[in-house]
């Protein structure tokens, strides 16, 4: 009786959580109303198996539990039952198959007129290209693919000259236009998924694939990844914006062109040499830093990271979280930078200092620090050299303690949660694998061996 | 000479009887010895996947909480947990483990036919266990590709266990895979020519069923595996490229082209998803034989059910790229897989039907191993039904590789076959032991393992309609989750230790039941089948003493009418007692 009591209590417990979880489908901001529809098709015909059958069986446990002298049926088959059971089986099974296969051809067929954008896939960030003024895509290639051509352009292809290129995991598309992202993976097996969106698709390395919809909504909507891709997948976020046209319109323009970017002139570290003075006054002649005015070493960092920075402290992406105490002096500063190019070229300049190993301040359990400097060691390398192609900077031989500030700025969210701080954040995932200032230390310590 | 069959040989053939303890215990060719290492080594890995799985929940349910689960190790866990539960627990405990203790008993023979490969097959898969546990120690650990194993990402850098854990996990698979080959054909040899007399393939209990038709499946499916295996061992090594094309991993040229990451999982599911029915069958065909025992009666619809059995082990071949939908495959191929996939819920169905429909008029006992039973129809129809979400195209596209993926795949795989195996490891206890187990114990561990589980799963398939993905060490914020997503997986986390820790309950069993349980009746359930009617409680080397018994009626002859006892054996003849309704006919 007890068991029979708990079968039906689990079967109204089910119907009751189903009815009031406040966990269920996001707000739908896509054209796929139809896959909604076939899945509430699903719960319907499910749900009533769910409950029938369950209920019988605890009816049945109840009415035919062992009595003493009683004695069952002996019943081997029944034929018309079975018969009867197993068209009606077959009936409830078409009625979800039939509008499953229906909407399947409406996602297989894409429509004539849906836009292009192509979302680049790698270890552990989305990157986007769009067509270009001609709606053709150039060729591209995997074996083609470096620091200076991170999309494996094919440089004599004059369909690829304007195709613009987006190096940062957020796509925006115009609203109410069926749009077709075609899927590319550089390394291993990726997934874009847009939970408001309702569709999905693997990214594949060696072809490509891919999927369409119709935003419906305008808003920002995180790409998720969702093919476990190495140990930083959960980090692998990007964002689609879905905008007016006008507006769409507007930010494609502002986006460079594989022609314009191929046409940018280096830095000139002569010209940077001026700018720099502004810098020095803090992080010292030879950029070598300067632990009392909180200013870290800069010779001998990236140019590529030091650049990012430089623009994410003038966008405000990086130096504008209120508890960024010295990154709030920093701001200031970069926003003397007018341009790219005097950004380009300072960091030239800053390229030519010498790269002197820095005073060692922080102590700490060196054999601990390397156990957890392990999965640091995917994206920033097992020498702490930073790898350009991960977004990783040098970690080695900087200002171990800015590095220690650093790692406890990501913990406590004050650095990398901005929207914008489109790598930072996945720093935030990593620095919570340190749970103390000690594990920090420790960690810092190891580097110092580096 | 005609072809004599072995039950009619039976007194020309020379039974060895083991000699020494050595040949008795350890390097021994009987079938329950075997099967007691079997399932002793099976379960012992279990533990191991049990405690891993605790581990990856820890982090799930208390994001950084703990200094000892990290990126790294955290996806180690989830792979190895997965790979452990599925191969090296689930199939060798079915078809090792109860398929080597069961066929020869249920079909009145003395033993396997090759009796010394069957020893061979559990050496080989032990060598296999060893091989896996080794590759938690190599630097670098053990592999965290998933337990899919899905190239690129299984053998470039980005993966934990790049280094060794991905060979030595590709050289287990293949080394159990001729531990499963050789344990394999003795299964399906010994079912169709070691019968005793009378005892037909449509008198067969479907336990025996079962687990024949699972190990046709295992036969024809871990090929598939073998040759990926081998291919992945061969692009890892010495650079080919079966499934690596032109790859730029961390800026790096990897040196690959040409190959094909999807022709993989092809080839990976090929042998996955009957994987699934070679855990589910054996599970099926006991569950049938718990529920008719208990329940008094008949098995209802005895021929449906062998043949729903055939079925679904000939429609688990064609259904593979289901799951694929979202793979990036040619996606035509969608109408076809949902549309066999959603047909194979039919033959499927049915066995929950009968299996409802032996309880209707039954005289229901509900000791532990039929409450167990029980509980499997409630989980499997729950997993079942959600299947039809994922099988049908259209919804896995917002479902895949969400926790909704998790919650059914641990519903119907996971959760289902666990609660046959303690219903079946307490339904034949008395015989493989002498022993009775403590049923007070034997209830609480139910109790809180089946509503355990309902309260870790249940939950589960909305934190999926809410779009948290599986395989994430943590969510982060996002602004699509609403935050008590995190609370949720709090109270699975809990309930997940909860199930863990009562597990202890069934240990103590066993060791109680070792040391202080009473004598079991040679046939406390008043069973039909033969493994009861044997002459000694545990049976002994050769199982029937001096004669071979013979089959007289199916399995199922429970509460025939005109009969006084509520059950007939199989042995029993057809003048002592009435046939019920005879399958088969006479040999």
């Amino acid at each position: 009786m007890p068991f029979a009591v708990v079968l039906i209590l689990l079967v109204v417990g089910s119907l009751v959580f189903h009815v009031f979880s406040p966990w269920t489908f996001t707000p739908l901001a896509s054209n796929w109303g139809m896959i909604d529809f076939t899945i509430d098709i699903t719960f319907w015909v499910t749900g009533a198996v769910f409950v029938a059958v369950n209920l019988f069986m605890a009816y049945c446990v109840i009415k035919f539990r062992y009595k003493k002298g009683a004695r069952a049926t002996y019943e081997p088959e029944n034929k018309k039952l079975e018969t009867w059971l197993t068209w009606l089986t077959a009936v409830g099974v078409a009625a979800m198959l039939t509008p499953g296969l229906f909407v399947w051809a409406q996602f297989v067929d894409v429509p004539e007129d849906a836009h292009e954008v192509e979302a680049v896939g790698q270890q552990w960030h989305w990157s986007y290209r769009y067509p270009g003024d001609d709606g053709k895509f150039g060729e591209v290639d995997a074996e083609r693919i470096s620091a200076d051509n991170p999309f494996g352009m094919d440089p004599d292809d004059p369909n690829g000259q304007d195709d613009v290129l987006v190096m940062h995991p957020e796509a925006r598309v115009p609203v109410n236009q069926p749009v077709k992202f075609l899927l590319r993976s550089k390394d291993v097996l990726h997934d874009f998924a847009i939970a408001q969106f309702r569709v999905k698709m693997d990214l594949v390395p060696g072809m490509q694939t891919y999927l369409w919809l119709t935003p419906t909504e305008t808003g920002r909507f995180e790409v998720l990844c969702e093919e476990l891709c190495g140990i930083a997948h959960h980090t692998m976020r990007g964002a689609v914006v879905v905008e007016e046209p006008e507006d769409f319109n507007a930010w494609l323009a502002q986006q460079p062109t594989y022609s314009e970017i191929n046409a940018r002139v280096a830095g000139n570290a002569a010209m940077g040499a001026a700018q720099y003075a502004v810098c020095a006054a803090c992080h010292g002649p030879q950029g070598e830093g300067l632990q009392a005015l909180n200013a870290p070493k800069i010779a001998g960092q990236s140019a590529w990271y030091l650049k990012r920075q430089l623009q994410n402290y003038k966008s405000g992406a990086r130096g504008a979280h209120p508890d960024d105490t010295f990154g709030k002096q920093m701001a200031p500063m970069a926003a003397m930078l007018v341009d790219d190019a005097a950004i380009d070229n300072v960091v030239a300049y800053i390229q030519t200092l010498p790269d002197n190993p820095p005073q060692v301040t922080v102590d700490g359990n060196v054999a601990n620090g390397e156990k957890l400097y392990r999965v640091c060691s995917y994206c920033h390398g097992a020498e702490g050299q930073g790898i350009q192609a991960m977004n990783a900077p040098r970690a080695a031989g900087m200002t171990d303690w800015y590095v220690a500030r650093q790692l406890q700025n990501f913990k406590d969210g004050i650095r990398g949660a901005h929207p914008t701080d489109f790598y930072g954040f996945q720093m935030m995932f990593m620095a919570n694998v340190l749970h103390d200032q000690q594990a920090i230390d420790d960690l810092v310590a190891y580097i110092n061996t580096l | 000479m005609g072809y004599v069959a072995i039950a009619d040989r039976d007194h020309e053939i020379e039974h060895h009887d083991p000699q020494t303890f050595i040949t008795k215990y350890v390097w021994s060719q009987d079938h329950k010895v075997i099967a007691i290492q079997y399932a002793g080594t099976a379960i012992f890995v279990g533990v191991i996947a049990l405690i891993l799985s605790a581990m990856m929940r820890l982090q799930l349910g208390f994001p950084d909480q703990f200094s000892f689960i990290n990126p790294e190790n955290y996806y180690q866990f989830i792979t190895m947990h997965g790979m452990i539960m599925v191969i090296y627990l689930l199939t060798a405990l079915f078809l090792g483990g109860f398929g080597n203790y069961l066929i020869p008993l249920m079909c009145g023979s003395r033993d396997m036919v090759f009796p010394y490969m069957n020893m061979l097959s559990y050496w080989v898969y032990l060598l296999s266990v060893i091989i896996l546990l080794i590759s938690f120690f190599v630097p670098g650990g053990s592999t965290g590709a998933g337990w899919t194993l899905y190239p690129p990402q299984a053998i470039m850098p980005g993966t934990p266990g790049v280094d060794w854990g991905i060979i030595l996990m590709l050289a287990s698979l293949a080394v159990f895979i001729v531990a499963f080959t050789m344990g394999g054909l003795n299964y399906v040899t010994t079912v169709l020519q070691a019968r005793c007399r009378g005892m037909t393939l449509m008198r067969m209990p479907l336990s025996v069923w079962g687990i024949f038709m699972a190990t046709i499946l295992g036969l024809l499916a871990f090929p598939a595996l073998l040759v990926s295996a081998i291919m992945m061992l061969l692009d890892k090594t010495i650079m080919t490229s079966f499934f690596m094309p032109a790859i730029s991993s961390m800026g790096v040229d990897s040196g690959h082209t040409g190959g094909s990451p999807i022709l993989f999982q092809h080839l990976f599911w090929f042998f996955g998803h009957p994987e699934v029915y070679i855990v589910a069958l054996p599970a099926f065909g006991i569950v049938s034989d718990l529920l008719s025992t208990h329940a008094r009666k008949n098995i209802f619809g005895y021929r449906m059910m062998v043949w729903a059995l055939i079925a679904i082990g000939g429609l688990s071949f064609i259904v593979w790229a289901h799951h694929m939908y979202v793979s990036g495959m040619n996606p035509y191929f969608g109408f076809f897989f949902a549309t066999t996939t959603l047909i194979i819920a039919v033959p499927t169905a049915i066995k929950v039907y009968n299996w409802v429909l032996t309880l209707w008029e039954g005289n229901i006992h509900l000791r532990v191993p039929m409450l167990f039973a029980i509980a499997f129809i409630f989980t499997f129809i729950h997993g079942g039904l959600t299947g039809l979400f994922l099988g049908n195209v259209t919804i896995d596209l917002p479902l895949s590789d969400t926790y909704f993926v998790v919650a059914h795949f641990h519903m119907v795989m996971g959760v289902s076959p666990i609660l046959v195996v303690f219903g079946a490891i307490y339904h034949w206890w008395p015989k493989i032991t002498g022993k009775m187990y403590n049923e007070t114990l034997g209830k609480w561990h139910f109790w809180m393992t089946f509503l355990g589980t309902y309260s870790i799963y249940l939950p589960m398939h909305y934190l999926g309609f809410a779009g948290v993905p599986r395989r994430y060490f943590a969510m982060g914020n996002t602004e699509f989750m609403p935050e008590s997503a995190q609370d949720l997986n709090a109270w699975i986390t809990m309930s997940a230790l909860f199930v863990a820790a009562t597990q202890v309950l069934f240990f103590i069993n066993v060791i109680w039941s070792l040391t202080r349980g009473p004598k079991a009746d040679p046939n406390p359930w008043d069973a039909t089948t033969l493994e009861w009617q044997t002459p000694d409680t545990p049976p002994k080397h050769g199982n029937w003493g001096h004669d071979l018994p013979e089959c007289h009626r199916w399995a199922y002859d429970y509460s025939v009418p005109g009969y006084e006892d509520d059950f007939i054996p199989q042995n029993v003849a057809a003048d002592v007692a009435p046939a019920g309704r005879d399958h088969g006919g006479a040999h």
